[in-house]
Order: structure tokens, then C-alpha cells, then sequence
């Protein structure tokens, strides 16, 4: 005797989707590169690791949680930069803040010498690796260097999709990117929710209530405040697709870190006296628009 | 005691400027104003305490908001102002003590407002103004970033409270699950993770320590010293490339930062091959 199940469209898209958040960092890399083109730039095999972790009795990885792949997406030059948030939440110690620097540094000489590179940065990041701190630091100043260059010549994609999220530092490399691409798990903040509720107290901000921290930083807040350009399903295949489309609209018409004058009138509109939810800045968006 | 309102990063700016630094529009904590250095025109900026403070979790010289967004416009408007003309030298005078921690600045995305301030700096740089980062006190995490990560120098007071760190050590300790006993040893050989401004001029970041008799007074010979120290470092950016490289290429970074020099030169190399 035989069963017969009939599933409905719905739930054959469903099975079909290949999730975005389970891949490591280099199936993400190749992922968004066009098929046969991935080249992974200073691979494990190079073995240049944190100098600083065996010092500490903390177990190095051969990529130091980056990998930067060339190749092409959509069919043009291409760099992919990918954090892996299992290794270390995603940190940016010496390493591989640098290979990260390195790729939109030799991106950007590309472009100006008539190589139209393009750069997508997929971050899983909780900051600043606190094991090589300052180093961290001044590496981080050097990425947000080279973004600031890179940007002029190609628009610079960030793909944030969880579960890591994006926090500290690279929360400031997203606001500097040209396009930010999110999913409704995705988190993107500056400060993590435990680090404000341990400096400012239970009555700023409950680390411990997930429904109110996805209410700050989550994907679909951060899309519906233009902090967000794209708001995804977690698919693998969505996530190339909606890049591709984003490199072939082109430069944004502003960048985000240029609406100085927009971001001024919002805080002038909003009363900083009261505590705010979620729906006050979105209120204060609708309210003051361009 | 020193009065928290008139902090080192006021009197250091207020004898530089000779102004407090008030613009009209502006916060009360951003301080700008234009004064004479070296005989050209230089423009200074900081971040001050501000007692009336909008913001709650602002305040106490941190980056917040306000700072951000405003410092933004005004670095913008220099930029503006010197498009096809001489490039006043920026000064940011730096003593803050981090970002602002609070809900509203999470809500208001105060990570696109740092980043704003970061494009303004790296931009003022490439565009061909010296960036010159004064630290008479602290810069840490956040406000390390946005107030001195993109200056073509960066200069330091030569002083046990001056703090360029990740963190602060009892919430470093805390995260890193660590005792401070265990982050001063670590610091002891681990240089990163020190928090004496003498191991992070180890790194190679800064172009200069400068030891000042009385870093919380600046008296006339100590003003003279550091507008000298400011004067030469303007100098020495003028005639380098516009990016950050000079960190890279001293003598501190060939001892401490191997691993970032391997990276570059590695990198490069692949990069050609494919």
C-alpha cells in the first residue's frame, strides 16, 4: 500500500530554497561569484594567522575567519570579502581586518587603472577581536580607508544575513557601504544589546528580550528606516540575485553618509526627553521625508 | 578636582583656538573654529562635555548622534569651502571618552552617523587637507574611529591618562571572561592589548608621543611645543600620499604589525596572478 502526498507550491519553493545563513564564509563567497570564477585570495593553505591568538592558548583557523575570493559576478570583476561568524563571533583581529583593507585597496588600484572591480562584503561580525585590540583598531580605521576610496569608483555592497549579525566596527563599515542587503534574522547595531544594557541600564535596553532587540536592530526595522536597501528571505540564490541587481542600478543617487542635512532634520523632529520605540522612527521618517 | 566640563580636549582646544568653539546651529558639544597655525589657517574640531546635552546618554564627550550628524556638516563645509583653493589643515582634537551607549542612538542608527563623520575625515584627507589627530586624553573604541582612525597623523600626549583602546578594561574583562589582574598581564606581553599609550605608539599608528610638562594646563611653553609638533606633522602630510600607508610603512608597524605587512605583500602578489 503506498501513501501518495501532494505539497503545495508554496512548500515545494520551500524545500527547494538553499539557505544563506547556514553557509560558511567560502560557500557564501561562492555563492556570489558567477560559477567558475571563484579564486580565493591568501587561502588556508597560505597559512598567515593571527599571530597574537596562539600567545593567548587560543586556537588559530588558516583564514583567520575571512576569505577573500576574485572573480566575476554578473559577469564583471569582482571581489568578495566573507566573514565566518564561527570563528572568533566574527572578529576582526590583524589578519583578517587586513585582508579585508588589502581586497578594496587592490580593488580601488584596479578601477583606477580601468578594471571596473566591484566589492561585496558579507559580515558576520561582533567587532573588534578584543585578543588583538588595538591592532583591531587600526586595522578597522584602515578598512573604513579603503571603503571610503573603493565607493567613489563602484558601489560597495555589505550582505548581512545572520546568525552572527553585525555589530561594533563593521556596523560602521555597513553605514558606509553604498548598499546594505538584510534579512529579517540579520541584526545591525553599534553597540551589542548586552554592552548597552551593562552601560546604561535594564531601562535603555533588555539584551535578554529578542523581540525588542529585533525590534531596534533587526532586518525588517533597519529596511523599513532606509538603514536597509533590501530586505531578503533567507535563500542563497536571492542573495546573488538581489546584488547583481543592485550593481546593475549603479552608484546610489546618495550615499547614506551624505544625507547629513535629512538625518539633521530627523533628530530636530524627534524628542530626544523621551525614550523611544520602534515605530517612532519609523513615524519620523514618514514625517520627514528628503 | 578637575571639573568635568572643562576637560583636557576644551582647554587644549580653547588655547589652540582661542575660541570655545560655539558655532551657531551647532550642539554645544561640537567644538569648531578656525584659527591661525604656522601662518596659514587651520580648522579645529572636537568633541566638548556639554551640561545641557539633548541627548541622555550624551554628554560626557561622547560620540553620539549629534556629534556625528553635525560634525559631518561641518567637515563637509570645509571640504566645500576649499574645493579649488588651499587646503586648510584639520585639527580634531581628541579627548571622548567612547560612542554613546543608549536606545535611541541604536534606533537612530548611530552607526551610520559615525560612519558619516569617519567619510568626512577620510574625504577632508584624500581631497588634500592634512588630518592631524590630537589626543590629549581619551579616544576609545567609537570614538577612536571617528575622531582620529582617518587622519593622515595622529599625535599623542605622552601621559598615563591618555587611552587609545577596544575597550574599556572592567568591560573587556567582562566580555573575554578574563579578571583585570589577567588583562594587565596579558598586556605586559601581548602588546595589543595593553592599555599604556607607550605600547600603542609601539604599533607604529602615531606619528608622534609628545611628553608635555603639564598635559591638564596648557602653558604657554607647552602650547608652543604642541602648535610646533602640530605645524611639522602638517608638513610632513603635505608631502606624502593621502592615504593612511605612513602607519603602515614605520618602523613600529615592520616590528609589531609582520603579520599585516605579509598580508599586504601576499595579497598583492595573488591579486596579479589571477
Amino acid at each position: 500500500m503506498t501513501f501518495e502526498i501532494t505539497l503545495s507550491d508554496e512548500v515545494l519553493a520551500l524545500s527547494a530554497r538553499r539557505s544563506y545563513i547556514e553557509l560558511n564564509a567560502r560557500a557564501r563567497a561562492l555563492q556570489l561569484l558567477d560559477d567558475g570564477t571563484f579564486h580565493e585570495l591568501l587561502g588556508p593553505f597560505d597559512r598567515v594567522e593571527s599571530p597574537w591568538l596562539p600567545m593567548q592558548g587560543i586556537v588559530t583557523q588558516s583564514d583567520d575567519g575571512c576569505v577573500v575570493a576574485k572573480g566575476k559576478i554578473d559577469g564583471q570583476p569582482a571581489v568578495v570579502i566573507a566573514m565566518e561568524g564561527k570563528f572568533q563571533g566574527g572578529s576582526i583581529g590583524e589578519v583578517c581586518g587586513m585582508k579585508m583593507a588589502e581586497a578594496f585597496r587592490l580593488a580601488r588600484l584596479d578601477n583606477e587603472k580601468g578594471i571596473p572591480t566591484r566589492a561585496v562584503l558579507s559580515l558576520e561580525s561582533g567587532g573588534v577581536r578584543l585578543q588583538e585590540a588595538n591592532m583591531g583598531e587600526l586595522v578597522i580605521a584602515e578598512i573604513y580607508a579603503e571603503m571610503v576610496a573603493l565607493r567613489k569608483h563602484t558601489p560597495l555592497i555589505v550582505v548581512i544575513t545572520g546568525p552572527t549579525g553585525c555589530f561594533g566596527g563593521m556596523s560602521l563599515a555597513a553605514g558606509l557601504a553604498s548598499y546594505v542587503v538584510m534579512t529579517r534574522q540579520a541584526r545591525l547595531s553599534m553597540n551589542g544589546p548586552e554592552v548597552i544594557e551593562l552601560e546604561a541600564g535594564k531601562d535603555e535596553f533588555v539584551a535578554a528580550d529578542k523581540p525588542f532587540v529585533w525590534s531596534v536592530n533587526g532586518g525588517a526595522q533597519r529596511f523599513a528606516t532606509d538603514f536597509a536597501d533590501v530586505l531578503l528571505e533567507d535563500d542563497a540564490d536571492a542573495v546573488t540575485q538581489a546584488v547583481t541587481e543592485l550593481f546593475r542600478k549603479g552608484q546610489p543617487a546618495q550615499l547614506r553618509t551624505d544625507k547629513y542635512e535629512l538625518f539633521i532634520k530627523r533628530l530636530k523632529f524627534l524628542d530626544p526627553a523621551k525614550q523611544w520605540v520602534a515605530e517612532d522612527i519609523r513615524n519620523a521618517w514618514k514625517a520627514v521625508a528628503k | 578636582m578637575t571639573d568635568p566640563l572643562n576637560n583636557r580636549g576644551r582647554k587644549w582646544f580653547e588655547a589652540l583656538t582661542g575660541s570655545d568653539g560655539k558655532v551657531e546651529g551647532n550642539p554645544g558639544s561640537l567644538m569648531v573654529a578656525e584659527a591661525t597655525l604656522g601662518g596659514e589657517k587651520a580648522v579645529f574640531v572636537g568633541v566638548a562635555p556639554d551640561a545641557n546635552a539633548r541627548f541622555p546618554r550624551t554628554g560626557h564627550t561622547e560620540v553620539g548622534l549629534e556629534e556625528g550628524w553635525y560634525g559631518t556638516k561641518n567637515l563637509r563645509a570645509v571640504i566645500e569651502a576649499d574645493k579649488n583653493g588651499p587646503k586648510r589643515p584639520i585639527i580634531t582634537v581628541c579627548d571622548s571618552k567612547s560612542q554613546a551607549y543608549g536606545r535611541r542612538e541604536e534606533l537612530f542608527g548611530i552607526h551610520v552617523a559615525a560612519a558619516a563623520i569617519i567619510a568626512a575625515y577620510a574625504d577632508a584627507r584624500a581631497a588634500g587637507h592634512p588630518v592631524i589627530a590630537l589626543i590629549v586624553g581619551r579616544c576609545v573604541s567609537g570614538s577612536f574611529l571617528a575622531l582620529a582612525g582617518q587622519a593622515s597623523r595622529m599625535i599623542a600626549f605622552d601621559d598615563p591618562e591618555v587611552l587609545i583602546h577596544a575597550m574599556y578594561k572592567d568591560a573587556a574583562a567582562r566580555i573575554t571572561k578574563r579578571s583585570v589582574a589577567e588583562l594587565d598581564k596579558l598586556g605586559e606581553t601581548i602588546v595589543p592589548m595593553a592599555y599604556d599609550i607607550g605600547s600603542f605608539n609601539k604599533l607604529g599608528g602615531l606619528h608622534k608621543l609628545l611628553k608635555i610638562a603639564d598635559p591638564d594646563t596648557p602653558a604657554p611653553a607647552s602650547l608652543e611645543q604642541v602648535k610646533a609638533t602640530l605645524i611639522e606633522a602638517i608638513a610632513d602630510a603635505r608631502k606624502s600620499p593621502r592615504n593612511l600607508d605612513a602607519r603602515l610603512e614605520s618602523d613600529g608597524a615592520k616590528a609589531f604589525r609582520k603579520a599585516s605587512l605579509k598580508v599586504r605583500q601576499m595579497m598583492t602578489e595573488q591579486w596579479a596572478a589571477c
